[in-house]
């Protein structure tokens, strides 16, 4: 189907799957009821979920296949929210043109800062994409203010002019992104009993959008260019030998995973027009690297996985307070929900950076296929004869 | 790996089952017939505490944070009541606002703006959030006051002083109640002028970012104004901590006075530097050289500790203020957490008893109803005197604080002392000059 292999057709209908039901996976607690703390299924975060997989998936293409580890790639996500919303200032409140734009601006800047950073390799190539990047950030912080909002972003304003638009709403307010009439906000909501599902539109947007990037990902990894590219991951000096110069099938790598940043990061300003400068510091960048090694590295789906678990951990954890924490253990004696409380609250709300870093550790140490290789060892244990199959699409260990 | 085998007729069936699905919430949807985003249908009404509670004003945050739930106690009915007693309009009853009990959720902004709205948009998207407060950043505040503004709520923004939040970048959904660089620069300038004479040299130092700008060019502005010489700004990067490479060209620069725009942690590590290098000590064109602080807060000079002795700066509210709203707040906070609050921590309680006395005076939550009860309010007894809520920038306009490091301090918390309460008339500006537009209000839905 669609020119791919069995196994990599079901991966995908998998994740069509995934994306098509997550307001109902993701919102699996009745409303009101005490688990309803841990639902996700709200728009926002969906999309951001939907985001965060395609920024990953790009990275792998990089990351995974060529071993390139590039810390500085929310530089393009950067640069393409930056160009979504300028395209929102100046043409039109629609998505689409604001989107190819934030492509082909990411994509130059991938081109240029490839073209440097790409005549080395391992630690160098990380230290150069992580100063670009920084260098990135900076300068949209201070310098470049005119151009991006400096610290308070890059906003929409009433008197932009929106060529192909307007200006202002007949309300007197800022008109928001939308396709053709279709408001990326807009949502609605389905109560089934106690349970309240969303749907959101912007949502359904970014999830097609990513099935795409899945997709492309797919044709990438199993096409005789993806091959090149884990070719120059495990010896880039025998490729050298047989005469074969591996500098332009980096630099395509590098462009491309930059272009898909760059999707990310115009997704993002359509979802919510506004770029700030933070999106390029190198804890972002940090960030989606944390989500491939997470979800498991050079394999299809993990980055997806990686960038669900990070990003939920992020809006969920967080969002548990002491008060919270206080209702949970209310049915224990006093000294003991204290205790309770205090140890849980270690591991959430502000701290839940410690969560993550405890999993990340955890993942590493135990699973350094990541949770892809989770899945397979417990389906694994299922099925021990299976053995040919597991080995051959084995994920390679980050090094 | 599974064997699934493909067929049509699989395929068509999965198909249609997940069409009824997408088809279903056209069916079922719960009544969307609500008059504006978020309107509160139970018993209660829940707010959103957006703050850092990581990062560089980790500190500022969590003083907001117990400030929120003081308030939140009080609108219910608990504790002494604080600034309820105080406040000229007595609205409010201790019965929650409109008669819903208050229920509130808390988030991390991170001091970055895409944080602070994903927080702020997951208050509104899954916890039903009314009004969102908080920020202790402009950037911040400004990106959240945005946001709030497209989603149909109320903005209270807590400490963000930059002249853009209720200047270039106001929104009609959004309500300040802190002062800013403008009303820092006015209220300093003549006390400037008064101690330290009329011919003096500036240099500047300006943390390289929205806020330093504005406050760099209020305070030029004003002390230019009476007569003093700009000789220098410097930008310094944000994330600069040592900044002896900045402080040593100014002893050539023949300047005679250092304005330090920076806040928090670089203020902190500036001021400190400077001290060391001994510039309080020197002698420049026959004047002591001095050094000015345009924003103070308590938690600075903490952090500053000896070297914010006798150091100008102006401050929104500090808790030795004698008049009884600020009596009122000290000792309920005090009580229940055992010291004085922060001036983060009066502007975020004062901005939640605001928008509760609001949707009371209203008669309802929906925005373009508090917006049009807070506009042009004029209130008292919340500790800066009377005050005017200024309708067209939403902007709160109030007496400002001159305060200095003091010389002897008594306890940790006793480390300012106010030298000067600058009437409001003195502060006052046109509310055209810094450009913006305000829109009109958004209820959303």
């Amino acid at each position: 189907m669609f020119g791919l292999e069995k196994k990599d057709a079901n991966l995908l209908l998998f994740v069509a799957a995934l994306a098509i039901f997550a307001p109902f996976i993701l919102n699996p607690f009745p409303e009101g009821s005490a688990m309803a703390q841990f639902n996700a299924g709200y728009p926002d975060l969906m999309q951001r979920f939907a985001i965060f997989g395609i920024f990953a998936i790009g990275f792998n293409i990089l990351f995974g296949l060529t071993g390139y580890l590039s810390f500085g790639h929310a530089a393009f996500l950067g640069v393409g929210s930056y160009a979504a919303v300028w395209m929102f200032k100046l043409l039109s409140m629609n998505v689409i043109p604001a989107i190819i734009l934030a492509v082909i601006i990411s994509g130059l800047f991938a081109l240029v800062i490839g073209y440097v950073s790409l005549r080395r390799s391992g630690i160098y190539f990380s230290i150069l994409t992580l100063a670009f990047a920084q260098m990135c950030f900076a300068l949209a912080y201070s310098v470049l203010t005119p151009i991006t909002g400096g610290e308070t972003g890059l906003q929409l304003a009433l008197d932009d002019p929106r060529i192909l638009g307007v200006s202002q709403t007949p309300e007197g307010n800022i008109p928001v992104p939308g396709l053709f009439g279709l408001e990326m906000r807009e949502s609605f909501e389905m109560a089934v009993g106690p349970w309240v599902f969303t749907f959101n539109i912007g949502y359904y947007f970014c999830a097609i959008i990513m099935l795409l990037s899945f997709y492309l990902a797919i044709r990438i990894f199993r096409s005789p260019f993806g091959m090149m590219l884990r070719a120059i991951k495990s010896n880039q000096q025998r490729l050298n030998y047989t005469g074969l110069n591996p500098r332009p099938y980096t630099l395509a790598a590098f462009v491309i995973s930059g272009m898909y940043a760059g999707l990310a990061g115009g997704l993002m300003a359509s979802m919510d027009p506004l770029a700030g400068a933070e999106r390029m510091q190198w804890t972002a960048s940090g960030e989606v690297v944390l989500m491939t090694i997470l979800g498991g590295v050079g394999t299809l789906i993990g980055p997806v996985l990686g960038a669900g678990l990070l990003k939920y951990m992020e809006n969920i954890l967080s969002k548990i307070n002491k008060g919270v924490l206080e209702g949970w253990f209310s049915f224990m004696p006093d000294g003991m929900s204290d205790t309770f409380v205090f140890l849980t609250n270690l591991f959430v709300g502000k701290q839940w950076h410690i969560t993550t870093g405890v999993i990340f550790m955890l993942v590493i140490i135990f699973l350094p296929g990541g949770l892809v290789e989770l899945g397979k060892r417990i389906s694994g244990m299922f099925r021990k004869k299976d053995d040919d199959n597991t080995k051959s699409a084995k994920a390679e260990p980050a090094e | 790996m599974s064997k699934t085998n493909l067929t049509r007729r699989g395929v068509l069936k999965s198909g249609a089952v997940a069409g009824a699905g997408v088809a279903l919430p056209t069916i079922f949807t719960a009544s969307s017939a609500a008059a504006y985003t978020n309107e509160p249908t139970g018993g209660s009404v829940t707010l959103g505490f957006n703050v850092p509670q990581t990062g560089p004003y980790a500190d500022e945050g969590a003083d907001e944070l117990r400030a929120y739930e003081l308030a939140v106690e009080h609108l219910n009915g608990g504790g002494d009541g604080g600034m309820l007693n105080t406040f000229s309009s007595k609205a409010l009853q201790g019965n929650g606002i409109l008669g819903k009990k208050v229920e509130f959720v808390t988030g991390d902004t991170q001091t970055k703006s895409d944080a602070a709205r994903a927080s702020a948009k997951s208050m509104i998207e899954k916890d039903g959030a009314v009004m969102i407060t908080g920020g202790s950043s402009s950037g911040v505040a400004v990106a959240v006051q945005a946001l709030c503004q497209e989603a149909g709520v109320i903005f209270m923004a807590g400490l963000t002083h930059s002249n853009d939040t209720t200047g270039k970048d106001k929104r009609s959904n959004g309500f300040r109640h802190f002062f800013n660089s403008y009303m820092s620069g006015a209220a300093l300038a003549p006390i400037l002028a008064n101690n330290y004479g009329k011919d003096r040299k500036a240099y500047h130092l300006t943390a390289d970012y929205n806020w330093g700008y504005t406050t760099e060019e209020a305070v030029r502005t004003s002390t230019e104004a009476m007569g003093w010489e700009t000789v220098a700004a410097v930008k310094t990067p944000l994330t600069q901590t040592d900044f002896s490479s900045y402080i040593a060209p100014v002893l050539q620069s023949g300047a005679d006075v250092l304005v330090l725009n920076h806040y928090g942690g670089n203020m902190v590590n500036s001021l400190t530097n400077a001290v060391q290098f001994g510039l309080r000590e020197k002698q420049i064109n026959g004047h002591n050289f001095e050094i000015i602080v345009p924003l103070f807060s308590r938690l600075m000079a903490r952090g500053a500790g000896e070297n914010i002795k006798g150091i100008f700066g102006s401050a929104n509210w500090h808790w030795s203020l004698q008049d009884e709203g600020s009596k009122a707040f000290v000792k309920s906070f005090g009580t229940k957490y055992g010291f004085p609050p922060s001036q983060a921590a009066h502007t975020c309680y004062v901005q939640t008893l605001l928008y509760a006395d609001a949707c009371e005076r209203a008669g309802t939550f929906n925005p373009c109803g508090v917006v049009e009860a807070l506009e042009d309010f004029e209130f008292d007894g919340l500790g800066n005197g009377k005050t005017l809520y200024r309708g067209s920038d939403h902007q709160c306009f109030k007496d400002v604080l001159v305060v200095k490091g003091k010389e002897n301090p008594t306890s940790e918390f006793d480390l300012l002392e106010i030298v000067e309460v600058t009437p409001r008339g003195q502060v006052e500006y046109d509310a055209s000059i810094f450009g913006g537009e305000l829109g009109s209000c958004n209820a959303g839905a």
